[in-house]
Parts: structure tokens; sequence; C-alpha cells
């Protein structure tokens, strides 16, 4: 049975400009816990700050708006802590890619078992437009003042040099196709990124609704546009790491990083790469810890009433003189 | 100088750094410790891996000591930088051990030694009319009266080579300090079985470098006895105290934070702050009554940021978390220390204060971030600045801090420092039973939908559910929030939510128990105040003064901010004259102190050197004052 898709949203009013591709998200969000059953309160959402910030306060799970660039390392503490907890981690791509660059690239080489989207729309829209640094460089969108003298980051490229497991590209227009991408982040184990093409319609007047379904770019023979996104699974592409061989995981890094330059005419969607092969971090940990996934910390018992229950006699034991 | 007791000593060791300084000096510790002695040692070190100077200062004394003196007893150099750097801090009836290798080495080969320093020690032997080596240095200071012991490492381990059949030991220099030692002890008199034992004990990880080292301590050991006559001061053993532990300043929050209920702590490497992660993560399973191994949750994280980040999401699992770092780690965590104010989040920053700005001198002591600490973050909310004096101070006051976070459900900054951070000391082992646990309105169920995590209660605080709680969900964000957590700009709301915030702060002065907001180690007419790690050098300065036949009170703040005025102006009721003792330059409780207590400070006793204050110098300078002599700010210079 799937669960009532009413109760993963709040009621919130949701003041996103008209058209913002950020409401396709948020319901493809809603859609996938529902679809996964999670229970409302095993799910956390947290989010950084910008527009795609507000997302956590429109679900109804636990939500964490966190600050400017810093939404991984909230996440992932939450999520080592209490290993229960399904989490999904959502912000703009200035910050992930900007202000909180560092902290993907670290939490790539981590790899926790959770999801991260960026809402990527190559404007700073909450502060008026400004370009964001996955703006091509020479762009000139309304708000700016003269063109993008800056090349933009490739985060499909950057997540997979920084050691995410699982990279995924969605479109924000597309929300039942986001909707299964989600899922399968989700279900994933290990750290999962997915970079949402989200047009912003108020500040990037570049890459625009019409400009990914290729308005611009009519066949001259059928007189239809030539759409600009493609799904990379109807291509035959297999993102899959199957074998732990180091053949095979430089064969399907290189033909993921191959696939993330297409830009200008043609775009994937889709999984660009998968690799279970390589243990998440709570994996790792648990071969230091044994029972930390049983008695992760948030479930650990430390005290009875007000009384302390750890013993630390041998700690003080091994100071005696 | 009036000392404390009987025996009251210095020993210094020193060489370049990564060259075993610090296991000599664990085993003398160990050894004086194993005979019942009490040791207080503090070592001292460049920013540097490998070559500079580093040294540790051991004094010994059979009465209970807090502090380290100004002077050196007996003074231990293979290199001569050792020997030109301290040289001239031996007491006149002190004594020096060198290598004699040494005495023709001019200070001009000694590429690590500051120009400002040979600057000032060439003036100084020109004065004498001695040349620049160190057989001037020497000269020198026998000329005060200083016992000197030549020694040949190099014969001794050749010697050592030959006796165990073991042509290695000739080229073994990094055994020179364990052959410095065993000398020191032969003749300061130390029965040789706790010299062993200590041997022993400090290679307890590596059996057969323990073997070798300890039959060239033994060697050694008789050695010296039959060479050089007793030195006058001897070491004599007295009765073991029982449950005395030998401990270093960041052990005490490490262990502190296991017994407290810590399971997840964040970090980046900085000095002097990650020691205490690292005794973390290598003691990171332990037991617990309830038959589950527990465990703490280390993570080393990629900044300052994530790692403050990082225990804020642990928080909110309803785990005890912290951070443990130094000011400009700190400087990187104001933002989300702003963060968990304004969402109630309970946390614990452990900051090992070193001394700034910026990186300033990084491995030196510095208490200059109290201010910082206070204020640190945009806006305004609450929080708790709570400062320990000593490592006792700093196992117990862990606990309170976590009961505090949790209690009044704010961010709590705990005030600690690279002097105690790197003292080892003996003192009584810690006892878990007197600490608590009090986690304050943390739910463990909720029955009933509805939850809201910022509901208005009486006294402000709000029932607090964790990520994962069944009917517990809330929403946390930066903005100012309504008692859902969801965005809120209205302005009746703003108030509503500052105010309940800010109220928490009456809260505290008024839960918190008296004796834990301020020590009161005596009130007279002349009486101190200060925080933190003053405490050791000027709990031995009265005493010293006691001797003379002064009185002089000492009031040690603990709890910092909120301030405890109202408290404080009964203790300070009867004072006539007010000394603020800290270790910064502009004297930043000084200034608190001037602003919430209608009252100014009368003397100001400053020190910004980065080398902690010796009772000695507090001695002298608390004298002065009390003879009227005194300007109304000392700085405090001893120490290299």
């Amino acid at each position: 049975m799937v669960s009532n898709l009413a109760d993963y949203k709040t009621e919130v009013h949701n003041d996103w400009c008209p058209g913002c591709g950020d409401f396709g998200i948020v319901n493809a969000i809603q859609m996938a816990l529902a679809e996964m059953e999670i229970p409302r309160n095993k799910a956390a959402i947290f989010s950084g700050i910008g527009c795609s910030g507000k997302t956590s306060h429109f679900i109804n799970t636990y939500g964490v708006h966190t600050l400017h660039g810093r939404v991984l390392t909230f996440a992932q503490g939450a999520k080592l802590a209490n290993p229960e907890m399904t989490i999904v981690a959502a912000g703009g791509d200035g910050d992930g890619l900007g202000i909180g660059a560092g902290h993907f690239v670290a939490a790539g080489r981590r790899n926790v078992d959770m999801t991260y989207l960026i809402f990527n729309n190559a404007v700073y829209g909450l502060t008026k437009g400004q370009a964001s640094p996955t703006l091509k460089l020479g762009l000139k969108t309304k708000s700016l003042p003269e063109p993008n003298v800056n090349q933009s980051v490739n985060p499909i490229a950057l997540a997979i040099a920084s050691g995410f497991t699982f990279v995924a590209r969605g479109y924000a227009y597309d929300v039942r196709q986001l909707k299964d991408l989600i899922i399968a982040a989700v279900r994933h184990k290990g750290l999962a990124f997915l970079d949402v093409l989200q047009p912003c319609p108020t500040y990037n007047d570049i890459n625009t609704r019409d400009w990914f379904a290729g308005m611009d770019n009519i066949d001259e023979i059928t007189k239809k546009p030539r759409p600009r996104i493609y799904k990379l699974e109807d291509t035959g592409y297999d993102p899959v790491v199957h074998i732990d061989s180091p053949e095979e995981e430089n064969e399907k890094l290189t033909q993921a990083l191959i696939k993330s330059n297409e830009w200008d005419t043609k775009i994937p969607t889709g999984i660009f790469y998968r690799n279970e092969t390589t243990a998440p971090y709570e994996e790792r940990m648990s071969e230091r810890i044994p029972n930390y996934l049983e008695n992760p910390p948030a479930k650990q018992e430390i005290s009875s009433g007000s009384r302390a229950i750890t013993n630390i006699s041998k700690l003080l034991s091994s100071l005696e003189v | 100088m009036n000392l404390l007791s009987s025996i009251d000593l210095t020993w210094v060791i020193g060489g370049p750094q990564g060259g075993g300084v610090e296991t000599a000096a664990n085993i003398f510790a160990g050894a004086c410790a194993g005979c019942g002695l009490k040791v207080f040692g503090k070592r001292e070190y460049y920013s540097n891996i490998k070559g500079e100077h580093s040294y540790f200062g051991v004094r010994v004394s059979d009465k209970i000591i807090r502090s380290n003196v100004s002077g050196i007893t007996i003074l231990v150099g293979f290199d001569a930088e050792t020997l030109f750097r301290h040289i001239e801090d031996v007491v006149n009836d002190g004594a020096i051990v060198y290598e004699t290798d040494l005495t023709s080495v001019k200070i001009d080969e000694v590429a690590t030694l500051d120009d400002l320093f040979k600057q000032r020690f060439v003036e100084y032997l020109s004065s004498k009319n001695k040349p620049t080596t160190i057989q001037g240095a020497l000269d020198s200071a026998k000329e005060r009266g200083v016992t000197l012991y030549p020694v040949s490492f190099k014969t001794i381990l050749s010697n050592l080579a030959d006796e165990t059949k073991n042509p290695k030991m000739r080229g073994m220099f990094r055994m020179q300090n364990v052959l410095a030692v065993s000398i020191s002890l032969g003749l300061l008199g130390l029965p040789p079985d706790t010299l062993l034992t200590s041997v022993d004990s400090v290679f307890s990880r590596k059996k057969d470098i323990a073997e070798m080292n300890r039959n060239a301590a033994n060697y050694t050991y008789n050695f010296a006895t039959a060479k050089y006559p007793k030195f006058k001061y001897q070491l004599t053993p007295i009765s073991k105290q029982p449950g005395t532990i030998l401990v270093q300043g960041f052990q005490s929050t490490g262990i502190g934070k296991i017994a407290s209920g810590c399971r997840f702590q964040s970090y980046y490497p900085i000095t002097p702050a990650s020691d205490e992660s690292v005794y973390l993560e290598l003691h990171e399973i332990f037991d617990v009554e309830n038959n589950r191994p527990g465990s703490i949750f280390v993570v080393q994280a990629e900044d300052e940021i994530s790692a403050i980040g990082m225990v804020i999401g642990a928080a909110l699992t309803g785990t005890r978390a912290s951070t443990s770092t130094s000011g400009p780690g700190f400087s990187l965590m104001a933002e989300a220390l702003g963060w968990a104010g304004i969402n109630e989040v309970p946390i614990v920053v452990t900051l090992y204060q070193r001394s700034g700005p910026s990186t300033g001198l990084p491995t030196r002591h510095g208490q200059d971030d109290l201010l910082f600490a206070i204020h640190a973050g945009h806006g305004e909310f609450p929080r708790i600045v709570y400062a320990s004096g000593d490592i006792e101070e700093g196992f117990y006051d862990t606990a309170k801090c976590f009961n505090f976070a949790e209690n009044f459900q704010l961010p709590v900054i705990h005030m600690m420092d690279k002097f105690i951070a790197s003292t080892v000391a003996t003192v009584q082992k810690f006892d878990i039973n007197k600490i608590s646990i009090e986690r304050g309105k943390l739910l463990d169920k909720i029955d009933t939908p509805g939850y809201k995590r910022f509901a208005p209660s009486s006294d402000g605080i709000s029932p607090r559910s964790r990520l994962g709680l069944e009917n517990g969900i809330f929403w946390n964000t930066g903005d100012e929030s309504d008692e859902y957590g969801h965005i809120s700009e209205d302005p009746v709301n703003r108030i509503t939510m500052m105010d309940k915030r800010a109220h928490k702060a009456e809260l505290a002065l008024q839960k918190i128990p008296k004796e834990d907001q301020a020590i009161n180690h005596g009130i007279y007419d002349f009486c101190i105040v200060s925080w933190g790690s003053t405490k050791g050098p000027i709990l031995d300065a009265i005493e010293m003064l006691k001797k003379d036949g002064h009185k002089v009170g000492f009031i040690q703040i603990k709890l910092l901010n909120p301030f405890p005025s109202d408290y404080l102006k009964t203790l300070f009721e009867n004072v006539k004259t007010v000394i603020d003792i800290e270790a910064n330059h502009s004297g930043q409780l000084g200034s608190l102190f001037n602003e919430y207590m209608d009252r100014k400070v009368d003397y100001y006793i400053l020190k910004y050197t980065g080398r902690p204050m010796t009772c000695t110098e507090v001695y002298d300078s608390l004298k002065k004052i009390l003879e009227n002599k005194a300007e109304r700010k000392q700085v405090l210079t001893y120490g290299v």
C-alpha cells in the first residue's frame, strides 16, 4: 500500500515564485517518501540557505533548515548519530558548490549513507540573481550587470571526483523521473548525489524551461523543437559498477565523466554512475566499533536516573601511580 | 624565595623536537610519582615537527603543588641549544648535567636559536667577560655557585654496547634521554627500582625497546651513583596516597566526556585541542553498566565549520555531542554557534585556548579568548561560558557543561587552555560518583500529535524532542521561527521568542549552584579575582605569602557568562583592593568586572608571553602590591 502523499505535506505557505522549478522537486521528494512508505518520524530533510533552503518546511517529516553552505555537515552528524534515519539533504548550487564546496568534496570521501540534492539554476535567486558556480562562462542572465567572467563547475564531474558513489541528474519539470531517481538515491547504500536542473523563471532568462525543451532549436524538416534533455537509460547506458575491480570502476568512471561534459545541445539526465562496491562510512566505522549500528550514539544509555553508568575505571587505572 | 616544603625542586630536560624529551619527562615524572611524591610538569614546544627546541619542566615536591616555579634546580642538556636557553635560569645552588662534547660550541653555531635571543645572550656573556661558547656559559653559571656534572653520553653508550654485547648501542643517541633521566635520579638519590618501573610503564607497548631501555637505565643509574657525589637536594620516597593518578590536562576533559555520556565528537586538527580528540578515538569503546559496550563516535571533519555542524546534527538526535578546538577553529564556528543558540540545541564546545590573534603563538599558552567566547556569533542569543582552573576541574566541569547544555538547551563553551592541556600532574583519581547526568527536558516518548518544539513554558525551556521520535516531528531554522520551528517574521512572535531565549540566562544564574559559579578561596582586604588556569600559580603564591604573614583572598570565577554579578557583589563586599590576574594583554575578566560590579579593579597582573605564570612571579608581584610598591599594571615575563 502506498502511503498517503498528503501526509508528507505541511500547511506552510509556499512563497516560491510562480512557475519555479522548486515546486516539482519538493513534490518529487514527497512522492518518493510516500512511495517508499518511510514513516514520517524516521525521515529528516536537511536544507541549506536560499530558495531551496525552505524545502524542509514544506515536507511533513523532521526538517532542519541549516546555514548557508553547511547542510551536509549537519546532515552527516545526524545520520551518523542515528543511522536509522533516512536523511535527504537539499541545497542550492551556490550553497553546495560555492560556499559549501569544501564540504561537498569531503562528504564524497566519507560516503555516508544519505542523499544530497542540488537545486541547480545557475543563479543566486534569493539575493536577486547573481551568477552562481554553475552559470556558464560569458552568459549574462538578466540581472547581471556584465557577462559572467568565471568558468562553471561541473557538478556531476566534481561529485564523481570526490567519491560520491551514486551520481545522477534530474530535471525539475520531469517529476516522475525525478521521483524515481530520488527513490534510487535513497535506496543506494552510500552517499548519493542528484543534480537537479531547476529553471529559475525570475532570474535565469537563458536556461529556461523553453531552452531545455529546445524551443530555440527547431528541426527544419519536422518543424518540432529538438529537446536538449534526454535520458541516459534510453541510450542503453549502463552506469553500474557490477564487480569490485579497478578496471570496471575506471571504465564506469570514465564514461560518466565523458557524459557529464555534454551540455549545449544534448543534456543527459538519469544515473551517471553507481557503485556499491565502496563501503559506506557506517560500514567502515562498524569495523572499528562492532556494535555501532545496533547501539549508535543516539540509542546509547548513558545514565540511570542521574547516575552516570559508564565505567571509566580502566581508563583511570592505566594512569594510576 | 620561600618554598613550600622540604622537597621542592624543578628538573628541566630539553632537546630538539622529536628527540624524545617527552618520553624522558614521563619517565622522570612517573618515577617520582611512584615514590609518592607530587609532580607538576609542563611541556613547551615550538610550532614545528622536528628540530626546534622543546623542553619539559617537572616540579617535584612532598606537598601539594599546583604550578611551576621560576628557576631550575637541575638542568639536563645533551644539545647546545638547551644549555644556552636555560642556563641562566638554573638557581645558584642548582646543577647542570651536560654533554662534555658540547663545551666548544659557539652560540652562533646554533641555527635554531632566534637572533633576538642570541643577541641578548651574547651581551650577557660579554658583560661577564666570558667567551660566547657553552664553556663560557657554564663558567658563568659555576661562578654563581652552580654545580656542574659533565657527562659523556657517547662514552656511556659505548660502554653499554660492550657490556650488553650489542654494538648497535653505540649509535643509539635517542637513548640519551633515558640516560639523562637515570643520571638525574641517581644524583637525586631516588631508589633505582622506581626508575625501572617507570621505564617499563612508559615503554609498556614496546617490549623489546623496554628491555633495552631498562638495561641502559640500570647501568647509567649505577654509573652515576658511583662516579658523582650526591647532589645537595635529595628525593626521598614518601608514603603513596592511594588513588593518585598521573594525568595530562587534555585527558581530563576526554575522560570527562566519556563519563558524562558524550557519544559524538567531531573536530579538526589544531594545537593544543586535538590531543583530546585523539585520546577519545584511542579509547572509543568502553564498558557500560548495562552490558552493552558503549562507544564514542569521533569524526575528523574537513574544517571546524563542519565539526560544529556535525555536532549540532548529532545533538538533534538526542546524543550528547561536543567538539574541541582552539581560537582559530572557534573563530570559524561562530556562525553555527548562533544557529545552535536560536534553535536551542545543547552542544558543548571545549575551547583549549592558545595565544592569538590569528595564528599567534600556536603552541603557547594564553587566555585571550574570554571576551570572544562570550560574544562570538552575530545577533543575540544566550550561551554559557564556563572555565576550569586545573586538571581536576577539567573532568568534573565537563560533566557540568553537558548538564548546563541540556538543562538550559543552549551552547556551552568550556574554557580550557594550553597550560592545562600540556600539564602533567599527580591528582586525586577522578570520581565518577561525584558527577550527575541531567538531561533536562529531553523527551523519550510523545503520546499525542501536535508537538511544538518551541512551545512556551513557565521557565522558558520547552520539552525537547529528538530526530526519530514518533509524534515528535519539529522543524529548525536559522531564521526566527514560530513554536513549530517554521519561519516567522511576525514582530509579536519575534518578541516572544527573543524573550523566551534570553530568559535562559537568568534561569541559569538562578539554577546553577553558587559554589559552581565561583570558588571562594578566601576573602581578605586584598583579594584576587581571576579565572581558568591561573588558579594554580595563584594558590601556590598565596601559600607562599602566608608564610610571610600576608593574607590575600582569591575569588575564582567559573561561570563567566551569564556573569554572576549579584553573587560576586556579596563576595567582594568587604574587599578593599581588587587584583585581577590573567594571561592576556588587556585584562579581559577585569573589563567584565569593571562593567558588572559597580567598582573597578585596582591592580592588574598580566602575562602575554605565551608562557604560563609561575607561582614565583605571581608571589613577587603580589608582594609588590602588598608593600604598596606596585604599578597599577604589572606584566610578567618569566620563561623561554
